[in-house]
């Protein structure tokens, strides 16, 4: 089955789409939504502008979207977007990255539903210190990108995922009852390298 | 030792709709042993004590073509939850009808993913019918997907 993934350059859409590798579906093309609102609920992604560079190194074609982000019109351009990639790339699924939002996952349900076609949510409901300890075990290279809650400032920047990092997001889970994998929008994040990559994402 | 089925035909779909439950069970340390419904013996069924009978994506209904597979519920009389697509298979095999009805989304703190819900006479309904249980057998079936925001439910079914 020929599918594409609704890719950010984080984690976790980069994660789903190596599970689906793995369990032998085709990747066809991936769709990053840009949006110009840096609050959308839908739709952050700090580092956007390099989803092309990771899809050159993954050699999977993308649909780059871009949307002004106002609520619910944002999910007509993500509309717009899979309808091109059915057509372009024949596409009969979409893949997210989605853990534990309900908000944007039954949207994303929505619009598969109404395009009948097939969403598949590798990662829903997954233990989320699982998941990070699963990126590392698999190789993924993933780095923060934003913080947006407390007890993060801006020295997480930049920080390395690795395990002295999912220590110290226990130790904020269990202070501040933050998301350890940041699935509450606490931090953003980039893969710069995993098994998908011809090489290893440059930033300069 | 819990019998879990999965019904999914996707193989990725596993991971959204199986493995969930594989996790609740895996936190409160009981055993299960995971099986695709066409592969069921039936030596997993005299060996599970109870059976949970996942559910499945919208678009991911070869179950329906392949009711048959379940007929062995009719000679079971240990517990089984069947959620979602699930409770669709425990109403068909008693002789219910399918009926459109399609909520996405979380309504009354309860994830729903769905096109239909099943009517069968052999069980006794909610008033909103989202859960339904056999008048004789201990049976129940959910149209919702407890493992996402009401894992209790399931936690219940492994205690009672």
């Amino acid at each position: 089955m020929k599918l594409a993934t609704l890719f950010s350059g984080g984690k976790d859409s980069t994660y789903a789409t190596s599970l689906a590798k793995e369990q032998g579906y085709t990747i066809s093309c991936l769709i990053s939504i840009e949006s110009k609102n840096q609050d959308s609920y839908m739709f952050h992604t700090p580092k956007i502008e390099l989803t092309k560079e990771q899809a050159k190194l993954m050699n999977i074609p993308i649909i780059s979207q871009i949307t002004n982000g106002e609520k619910e019109i944002e999910l007509e351009d993500l509309e717009k977007a899979i309808k091109k990639a059915i057509k372009e790339y024949k596409i009969e699924g979409i893949i997210t990255g989605a853990v534990e939002s309900i908000y944007q996952a039954s949207r994303i349900q929505k619009i598969c539903d109404k395009l009948n076609i097939e969403c598949f949510n590798p990662l829903w409901q997954k233990n989320q210190i699982e998941l990070l300890n699963e990126l590392i075990k698999n190789k993924f290279e993933v780095i923060i990108t934003k913080v947006a809650a407390e007890g993060f400032n801006d020295s997480h920047i930049g920080k390395k995922l690795d395990k002295n990092l999912i220590k110290e997001l226990i130790t904020l889970k269990e202070k501040y009852k933050i998301n350890p994998a940041g699935e509450g929008g606490e931090f953003e994040t980039l893969v710069t390298n995993c098994p998908l990559f011809k090489k290893e994402l440059s930033l300069k | 030792m819990i019998l879990i089925i999965n019904i999914c035909n996707e193989k990725l779909h596993y991971f959204e709709f199986v493995k969930p439950i594989e996790d609740i069970l895996i936190k409160n340390k009981i055993k299960f042993e995971t099986k695709h419904y066409k592969k069921i013996t039936k030596n997993d069924l005299e060996k599970a004590s109870k059976i949970i009978i996942c559910g499945t994506s919208l678009k991911d209904n070869e179950f329906l073509k392949h009711i048959d597979n379940f007929n062995w519920i009719k000679n079971f009389n240990k517990p089984i939850l069947g959620i979602c697509g699930g409770m669709h298979i425990l109403g068909l095999i008693y002789d219910g009808k399918i009926q459109k009805n399609k909520q996405i989304g979380l309504i009354d703190n309860e994830y729903h993913l769905h096109h239909y819900l099943v009517n069968s006479n052999e069980f006794t309904y909610s008033k909103n019918k989202n859960q339904m249980k056999h008048k004789s057998k201990p049976f129940q079936g959910i149209l919702f997907h407890p493992e996402v925001r009401n894992k209790e439910i399931i936690e219940e079914f492994m205690r009672d």
